[in-house]
């Protein structure tokens, strides 16, 4: 089997010395027929993996924002089937970028897992990341992810034990998702030194590239959690745009761009 | 063929009845649960602490709660004999004080200041701020605003007692939402707060945990039964919205093969109408919500279902994992009672034992009243009668027509 495009790219990423940026947007947001250009957006800025948020009537890890955003894919039918057509479309132009999709296991377990895993290889994805599904509960399906080529994305926190840490470490592939606070998405503060000494062991841990995510908002925190991560995820900042621009969706690829070019020029400086 | 015996020795050690339960969820609470379950592993079995829970339970809770023959009720109904557990005679007025006891002491020892708690009817609620005003706690409690509309005088005792009481605005507004923010306090404040969860549903070990601390209800009935009636009940009866009444009812009993058992969900227009709140009488598929798997309600595309029920505290769509698993080995039957059969066993039950109870107790009653009429006159149904109707006072005036 071919090396997975997320293996790739961080494998290309390290050859430049480069930090991944990963944006997330929530598919569907704000109607679904805009998700695969923003998409494409994200990519023109800079992008190096998308996160593509399926939307769940339950988010229970997220804040206000993302909430919002799952509320209003929602309201206009997204659902998982209609998420996986997204990453098709998006593959007919972009064989190379990496598609995570992220959310709760219920979706997928109203699918099945059988149906799920086929279907989001075929249309391209490339791993997932269930935020309520621990390494633990997710032993049983973890053999047929990796028979699909699916790579399984974990967290981690700054509650997670070492004892935890390793079993993630052992699981995780693609990356690890290091959640830089305690909390939920779209809080504030993010503590730079804090999060440099938590990652501090776990790079003893594993050779999986550490990302970190949670509390990212501009270029000044994207390059300083850049300094000492290999990637950062932006969420909440970049739907805040969305959802300021809900009603003239035509301005948001602009918005996206602005954003995230700011980090990107801030994480290459 | 699952041996009933088998079934007190769940969960196993990752929390899993079967295929349900276990810990589903994010990984900033991981390592709260796994705290939580040290302490309460550790508690479980210790003399002092079991000590201070019971002394708790008989001199502030004023247990045991009686078990009351309601003997006009069952000439009435001509069939089997009615014993009411009566719960609603706790202090604040139903079976949910003896979790909420038990987990505030967990706190305490855990030296964690703040409790947080969701809640449908309230009963939780208020249980769980009258419990921190004991315990000298802060108290934020989570409410969906519909129900904080539907419980306004339990809102307002909430107050009364030094809770804070946050309404719910999101998703259905109702308790699955309330749950949803609570979970959102707890992963931000989790170095200090201790979430007390109020029924037998989230991630392991409440669901354990729960069982255990209302238990203490289905023990006292079991001695009961043999002192008042002679030998054990023939059938149970307790509603079910999350699972916690029925268990504490029922697990006691769990190896008592000629015992039959049966939970009453909430029917609400009907089970066939689809707007009910009944997962394992609908035969809902498995998913997972709130921290473990069991029959949720959901759609096609795994988007959780709103529910439909005249009671608040029975208005979720999920249940509690343990019920998941007695229902496939067939232990426990389940049924559902509809809004109206309710309303009727309600005042009913007011009108002839001058016991109000509360809508959500009325759902056994009303099926119990069902069962009852086809058994025999020396047959005997014990009936948990979980919880006190005033706080449902607004809601049956205003069916009558009446505003306060
Ligand atoms: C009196 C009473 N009975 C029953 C319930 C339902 O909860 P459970 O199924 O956990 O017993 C509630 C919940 O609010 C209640 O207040």
């Amino acid at each position: 089997m071919t090396m997975n495009r997320i293996d790739q790219r961080f494998a290309a990423l390290k050859d430049q010395s480069r930090r991944a940026l990963i944006p997330y947007i929530t598919a569907g947001d704000p109607a679904p027929q805009h998700t695969v250009g923003f998409m494409h957006a994200c990519v023109e800025a800079g992008a190096d993996v998308l996160e593509l948020g399926v939307p769940f009537s339950d988010p229970m890890a997220d804040g206000p924002v993302i909430q919002k955003a799952c509320e209003r894919a929602l309201k206009h039918g997204t659902r998982l089937a209609d998420v996986l057509d997204m990453v098709a479309s998006f593959r007919e132009t972009d064989q190379t970028t990496p598609v995570v999709l992220m959310g709760y296991v219920n979706p997928v377990e109203r699918m099945g897992y059988e149906t799920f895993v086929r279907r989001a290889r075929e249309a391209g994805v490339d791993g997932v990341l269930m935020v309520d599904m621990p390494p633990e509960e997710g032993a049983e399906v973890a053999p047929l992810f990796a028979e699909h080529g699916l790579q399984s994305i974990f967290l981690l926190a700054p509650t997670t034990s070492s004892v935890r840490a390793a079993t993630i470490c052992a699981h995780g592939e693609g990356y690890l998702y290091y959640v830089s606070l305690k909390g939920v998405t779209g809080a504030a503060s993010l503590d730079v030194e804090a999060v440099a000494r938590q990652l501090a062991p776990l790079r003893e841990m594993t050779d999986l590239p550490l990302c970190v995510g949670f509390g990212i908002r501009d270029g000044e925190t994207a390059a300083a959690v850049g300094r000492v991560a290999d990637g950062v995820i932006v969420g909440s900042a970049l739907v805040s745009r969305i959802a300021e621009n809900a009603e003239r969706p035509e301005a948001i690829p602009a918005a996206l761009k602005a954003v995230l070019g700011d980090m990107r020029d801030a994480l290459d400086r | 063929m699952t041996k009933f015996s088998d079934l007190t020795r769940l969960p196993d050690a990752q929390g899993h009845f079967g295929p349900y339960g276990g810990r589903f969820v994010s990984e900033t609470l991981s390592f709260a649960l796994e705290e939580l379950e040290k302490v309460y592993l550790s508690l479980r079995d210790d003399a002092d602490f079991q000590a201070e829970f019971d002394r708790d339970l008989a001199h502030y809770v004023g247990r045991p709660s009686p078990l009351y023959h309601a003997e006009r009720w069952s000439n009435k109904i001509g069939g089997a004999q009615i014993w009411l557990k009566r719960e609603d005679l706790n202090h604040t007025g139903a079976h949910k004080v003896n979790n909420t006891i038990g987990q505030a002491l967990l706190a305490k020892k855990s030296g964690k200041p703040r409790v947080i708690a969701e809640t449908g009817a309230g009963q939780h609620g208020v249980a769980t701020a009258t419990v921190a005003a004991r315990l000298g706690l802060k108290c934020e409690i989570y409410m969906g605003a519909e129900d904080v509309e539907r419980q306004k005088l339990n809102v307002y005792r909430m107050r009364l007692l030094g809770a804070e009481v946050h309404p719910v605005e999101s998703g259905s507004r109702t308790l699955k939402d309330a749950m949803n923010e609570a979970l959102r306090d707890w992963v931000t404040n989790v170095d200090d707060t201790f979430y007390i969860i109020g029924t037998v549903a989230g991630p392991h070990p409440y669901p354990a945990m729960v069982r255990d601390f209302t238990s203490v209800i289905g023990r006292e009935a079991r001695e009961q039964s043999l002192a008042q009636i002679g030998r054990l009940p023939d059938a149970l009866v307790a509603c079910v919205g999350g699972g916690s009444n029925a268990i504490g009812l029922f697990y006691p009993f769990i190896e008592d093969e000629e015992v039959a058992m049966v939970g009453v969900e909430a029917g609400g227009d009907g089970v066939e109408t689809g707007r009910h709140a009944a997962p394992l009488t609908s035969n809902a598929p498995s998913g997972v919500l709130h921290g473990n798997r069991t029959y949720l309600m959901s759609d096609a595309s795994g988007q959780v279902s709103e529910t439909h029920s005249i009671s608040a505290g029975l208005d979720y769509p999920g249940v509690g994992p343990e019920h998941a698993l007695w229902k496939d080995v067939g232990r426990v039957s389940y049924v559902a009672a509809n809004d109206d059969a309710v309303l009727e066993a309600f005042r009913e039950l007011t009108r002839i034992e001058g016991i109000m109870p509360a809508l959500e107790t009325a759902h056994a009653l009303a099926h119990a009243k069902v069962m009852a009429a086809a058994m025999r006159p020396d047959q005997h149904i014990v009936v948990n009668l979980s919880g006190r109707g005033d706080k449902d006072i607004h809601t049956v005036a205003k069916l009558d027509g009446l505003e306060f």
